[in-house]
């Protein structure tokens, strides 16, 4: 109660909204994310004298905030700004094509306040708990995780499986490019400068994506005129929302349990919370073609683990991603060291800190849900203001990533790939999942491997590896035993149905 | 043939508007007609050469050495080569630019990592603060100083396992092998498992998943406090300021080793004496300034100074010293 004392507090108040306004603006534009916003406030606020829990209210608040923003470009425009948002794209933009992208807007907006609030709750109850959980995670527990992540991969597939292990298999052959993670050996770079750091994550799934949507609209406009995509109903619809409420908390639970591990993230999170979510909805969903329950699981998962990822960053001191990397950069600048005992030393900042996310999480759900009526009037813009326009923001985005026009020519490059394998039905989701992943699999594996002297066995030991392993191989069979499951209830139907009855028709 | 130039009040107004809607990522990069300067951070925001940038480009303006603003522009890649490369290149000349620079720097220019460029490809001119090495293990553990530590390692080299957040051949590595090598351990038989960064280095440690941590004074602070981790040698050449100040520093021990994280700058190589001789002067200038003594305590750095030949003869020295130290333990040829 005494962090709302604290949060609630006219600058903090102030700064805290101030913080989500920003955030969910960095967050709209693909490539330019929370991080740079941070960076540039960080000596602010050092220099305007605030106390430093005010200053981490506002910088964490661009960080929770931009999880609100990313999915915007994503359902309106088929342009992911976060590789957390690569999921939501899914049925995001499909719900769009159908008329339905003002319900998808304000389903992102709930969940992500369902996700972000429930996981507060955690945080405070949890945090230290679950840091010594996380601690328990080596290189081979991560090693399973991965591999339970990638059990999500028939999710993706669109209903071919082969198709789905090509995209992906594309995916973790484009993660090898670039300096090996353990010995700093350059990998098919061809003596490349540009290639060194391998493919980035933003260049890859803007030009998938986002170019090669450019491209198949220019095919179906035909050089006409066509008018804009109609939007019915702008706001969600009660059922709607009372159809996704399991789905939210079940994503927020799974979201939040793996922000807490480092290394994971909020990418995992969406990945696995949208494939469970498949899972348990079975023949009922239609996911991919525009179920509302696949915007609200990857959404409430990814600021689930937004937050969940605070728990190692302020007790344990490990940032989980480049954001949290430079949250902690201003932490340490503050005078205030992450470890167990922060929360003790420093309990103004703890709990003021975890009141303002609770604050914030409302302005952000105040904030979203009025503008999603501007923000589907962008879908009434005629395509020949559209089509340049997304082509315009890509090409922004992705030199605003590292200022490269060799960034340029790759994002074309896997623009025309893009469209190559729509028009071959080639699932675009794996390539990112893949890219995303290889990279963690591979390290942790080879961690896993060097710590045992290369004793395979250190894969299956602890009881956390074995339980993950048990449900990649679950999730793996559920597919089919659910299929064998139906088939003998249409079966045992079919055989309630009297035989000969239409014979005598 | 009329081509007509874009009006001056219009180019003016469409870069403003280009570098708002990019300075969110990559610094302002509006042209400033030579006037302004820049400060060229090798990585990503929020990292330590970033860092540099912003603190140093901040005293330089707030003391009123700069014209206007120093900006800080992030220009990652290839762990800095493509700065470096794009600072040979490109800006050969350039007077108004300076790049922030490590011992990460120095370590892949001994490794040939930045391709056909050498240190001599560009000039020195100074570091205003530095981290120290550490060496730490769990607070469990058998060893409590680093004779003890040393002893298992000669007695079974093999049994023991360090992580560090940087790659093979990278700073933690190297400093692990040079004090095995001083001490008289042969560097090739120390086991040593690559994280990304010290924070998930140092949680491999807490979960018994390694035995040593190699890393930065400032990484291990909040665990040392909770009494989790013990510190078991500073690397530094006289104690650490603040909460480590009870450590032992490696020399004490009697193994003649240090590991300076130092925080510095390049310039261009070809901006001639004059040029030079002035970005050393600002330097020492910003050294000897209270502003930065306190920018430094906020960034967590140890005092360390030095400027002009003596930084420039420093980091050859260093080039050659990791150069040998790589030869010699087969990371390179």
């Amino acid at each position: 109660m005494g962090g709302f004392a604290i949060a609630l507090q006219p600058l903090n108040l102030g700064l805290a909204l101030g913080g989500v306004l920003v955030g969910t603006f960095v967050g709209m534009l693909p490539g330019i994310g929370p991080i740079n916003a941070i960076a540039i406030l960080i000596p602010v606020t050092f220099a305007t004298g605030i106390p430093p829990e005010s200053a981490l209210i506002l910088l964490v608040g661009i960080y929770y905030g931009s999880q609100y923003g990313n999915s915007i470009s994503t359902i309106l425009l088929n342009v992911p700004g976060t590789a957390s948002a690569v999921v939501t794209a899914l049925d995001g933009y499909e719900m769009t094509k159908q008329g339905r992208g003002g319900p998808a807007l304000a389903m992102s907006a709930i969940s992500s306040f369902v996700g972000g609030t429930l996981s507060i709750f955690a945080l405070v109850l949890f945090a230290p708990v679950l840091a010594e959980w996380a601690i328990r995670f080596g290189p081979a527990e991560y090693f399973a995780l991965m591999i339970f992540a990638f059990s999500a991969l028939s999710s993706f597939s669109g209903g071919s499986l082969v198709r789905g292990l090509v995209s992906t298999a594309l995916g973790l052959g484009l993660a090898t490019v670039g300096l090996d993670p353990n010995s700093a050996v350059p990998r098919y770079t061809f003596g490349q400068i540009e290639l060194l750091d391998g493919m980035d994550f933003v260049v890859v799934t803007i030009g998938l994506f986002a170019v090669s949507e450019v491209l198949q609209l220019l095919e179906d406009t035909k050089g006409g005129q066509q008018t804009a995509a109609a939007y019915g109903r702008v706001m969600i619809s009660a059922k709607e929302l009372a159809g996704t409420t399991w789905t939210m908390l079940r994503s927020s639970g799974l979201g939040f349990l793996v922000g807490v591990l480092p290394g994971a993230g909020s990418t995992i999170a969406s990945f696995l919370a949208y494939s469970t979510e498949e899972r348990i909805a079975g023949t009922s969903g239609r996911f991919g073609q525009g179920d509302i329950r696949g915007v609200a699981a990857p959404e409430a998962a990814n600021n689930a683990a937004a937050n969940g990822a605070m728990i190692p960053l302020l007790t344990l001191g490990v940032p989980g991603s480049g954001t949290t990397a430079v949250l902690l950069g201003a932490l340490l600048g503050f005078g205030v060291t992450p470890g167990p005992l922060l929360i003790q030393e420093q309990p103004d900042l703890f709990w003021g800190l975890a009141a303002s996310m609770y604050v914030g999480n409302v302005f952000l759900l105040l904030l979203n849900l009025p503008l999603v009526g501007v923000f589907v009037k962008a879908l009434t813009l005629p395509r020949w203001f559209l089509i340049p326009g997304v082509a315009a923001l890509a090409f922004v985005a992705v030199y605003a990533v590292n200022g490269s026009s060799f960034d340029l020519m790759l994002m074309t490059m896997f623009g025309v790939v893009g469209y190559l394998m729509r028009k071959m039905d080639f699932p675009l989701a794996p390539v990112v999942l893949g890219l995303v992943l290889g990279p963690l699999m591979e390290k942790n594996l080879r961690r896993a491997m060097s710590l045992s002297g290369g004793e395979v066995n250190v894969l299956f030991e602890s009881p956390i590896a074995i339980t993950l392993w048990a449900l990649a191989l679950a999730s793996l069979a559920a597919p089919t035993l659910l299929r064998m499951w139906t088939r003998d209830v249409v079966a045992e139907v079919d055989a309630a149905v009297p035989t000969g009855v239409p014979d005598e028709l | 043939m009329k081509t007509r130039a874009p009006r001056p009040k219009f180019r003016r107004a469409s870069q403003w508007f280009l570098c708002g809607f990019l300075g969110w990522s990559m610094g302002c990069s509006a042209p400033t007609d030579g006037r302004g300067w820049e400060c060229l951070a090798p990585a990503n925001a929020g990292g330590g050469w970033d860092l540099t940038c912003r603190s140093v480009g901040q005293v330089v303006s707030d003391l009123g050495l700069s014209p206007g603003l120093v900006r800080t522009t992030n220009l990652p890649g290839a762990g800095g080569g493509v700065a470096y490369a794009r600072t040979v290149a490109q800006r050969g000349g350039d007077t108004n630019v300076i790049i922030a620079a490590s011992p990460s720097t120095v370590l892949r220019l001994a490794q040939g990592q930045y391709g056909s460029l050498d240190e001599d490809d560009v000039r020195w001119i100074g570091a205003l603060g530095a981290e120290y090495g550490i060496l730490a293990v769990a607070a469990d553990s058998p060893w409590n100083t680093l004779d003890d530590l040393l002893a298992a390692w000669r007695s079974d080299p093999a049994s023991l396992v360090v992580s560090g957040g940087s790659a093979v051949a990278g700073q933690d590595h190297m400093k692990v092998l040079l004090l095995a090598h001083r001490a008289g351990i042969d560097p090739r038989l120390i086991r040593y498992v690559p994280f990304d960064g010290g924070g998930e280095a140092m949680t491999a440690l807490l979960g018994g998943f390694v035995h040593v941590f190699s890393g930065e004074a400032s990484e291990v602070e909040g665990q040392v406090a909770a009494g989790r981790l013990r510190v078991l040698v500073a690397l530094s050449p006289e104690r650490m300021e603040g909460t480590l100040a009870s450590v032992p520093t490696a020399i004490e021990s009697g193994v003649d080793v240090t590991w300076v994280t130092w925080r510095g700058f390049y310039v261009p190589g070809e901006i001639g004496d004059e040029a030079y001789d002035r970005w050393v002067d600002i330097l020492r200038q910003v050294g000897a300034s209270p502003a930065w003594d306190e920018a430094r305590r906020t960034n967590r750095l140890q005092p360390f100074f030095m400027t002009g030949e003596e930084f420039s003869t420093f980091v050859k020295n260093q080039v050659t010293d990791f150069r040998e130290m790589s030869r010699e333990i087969g990371l390179i040829r």
